[in-house]
């Protein structure tokens, strides 16, 4: 196996996570939340390790434009396709939440809707590359829409919702408070948040190289 | 003996008829048996990452050769 440690560190930090999630001390007295302040251990780290693979996949996305090495455009696409993952996990999650806090599934706030136009924005990525039997063309082509996404992806799920004053119920959106902001909570909070966004990134990231390993494999295959 | 009943009882082993309440599984609302269960599929889950990625670094190597 390939440098394991990190990968080690990941399965501590979540499996420190889930029970620390759970028994850690946390507020339970922050209106609406009750106890779900601690769905914060999950829900948010899905976005930033969808956020990093995603960053990833834009490096690599520049890298195989400027040297077309085929290899560069797997780690792109693998990466994109987990960091989907992690999106839809971010979005089911949020859901859920949403129901037992705010009491619907889904609200129209701009940080919800952003997310959910990023990722129809990353489903396109997806498509395009399905519909394009080449590889050369599908690779430069995916590589320039990506280009492209990925800016407006960042604008859509940071910058617009931190614009929404008197639209926004999601923290740290507009004019709502972030967790970060109830002190001294914060700091219990940070006990388990830190560590459990090292983790799912790992994991993550982990789970995107294995991705990314099989796709090699399978076109190396194809070339003999 | 009372103090590793839950052993037992992971294994579905009814073997105090009586609850044993100052055990450790059953203090805190039994929130103790929650985390237990997620820690055991977690794990699965990651022992399963690693016996993928062992196999993929086999793949890996066969197809150099």
């Amino acid at each position: 196996m390939r440098n394991s440690w990190w990968k080690i560190l990941a399965i501590v930090c979540l499996t420190y996570v889930i029970i620390g999630g759970f028994l850690m001390p946390a507020v339970d007295d922050l209106g609406i939340l009750g106890k779900t302040i601690r769905n914060l251990h999950f829900h948010v780290p899905m976005w930033f390790c969808m956020l990093v693979l995603l960053t990833v996949s834009y490096i690599y996305g520049i890298k195989y434009l400027s040297k077309g090495n085929a290899a560069h455009d797997s780690m792109a696409s693998s990466f994109v396709k987990v960091a989907m993952l992690f999106g839809l996990m971010g979005l089911a999650t949020g859901s859920v939440w949403a129901r037992f806090t705010w009491g619907v599934w889904w609200i129209e706030d701009p940080k919800l809707n952003g997310a959910a136009i990023g990722m129809l924005i990353y489903t396109a990525y997806y498509i395009l590359r399905n519909s394009i039997e080449d590889e050369v063309k599908r690779g430069k082509l995916s590589s320039v829409f990506n280009l492209f996404a990925f800016p407006i992806f960042i604008v859509l799920i940071l910058v617009y919702p931190k614009m929404a004053v008197e639209l926004s119920n999601h923290p740290g959106t507009g004019d709502t408070m972030a967790f970060s902001e109830f002190r001294p909570t914060a700091n219990d909070l940070r006990m388990v948040f830190y560590p459990a966004v090292v983790g799912w990134i790992l994991l993550g990231v982990w789970i995107a190289t294995l991705k990314y390993r099989i796709t090699e494999i399978k076109r190396k295959n194809e070339e003999i | 003996m009372r103090k590793y009943s839950w052993i037992a009882m992971l294994f579905g082993l009814n073997i105090f008829a009586q609850t044993p309440t100052d055990d450790f599984f059953y203090s805190n609302n039994k929130i103790y048996v929650v985390v237990l269960v997620l820690v055991i599929i977690f794990i699965g889950i990651a022992s399963y990452l690693f016996r993928l990625d062992r196999k993929i670094t086999k793949l890996e190597k066969n197809n150099e050769a």
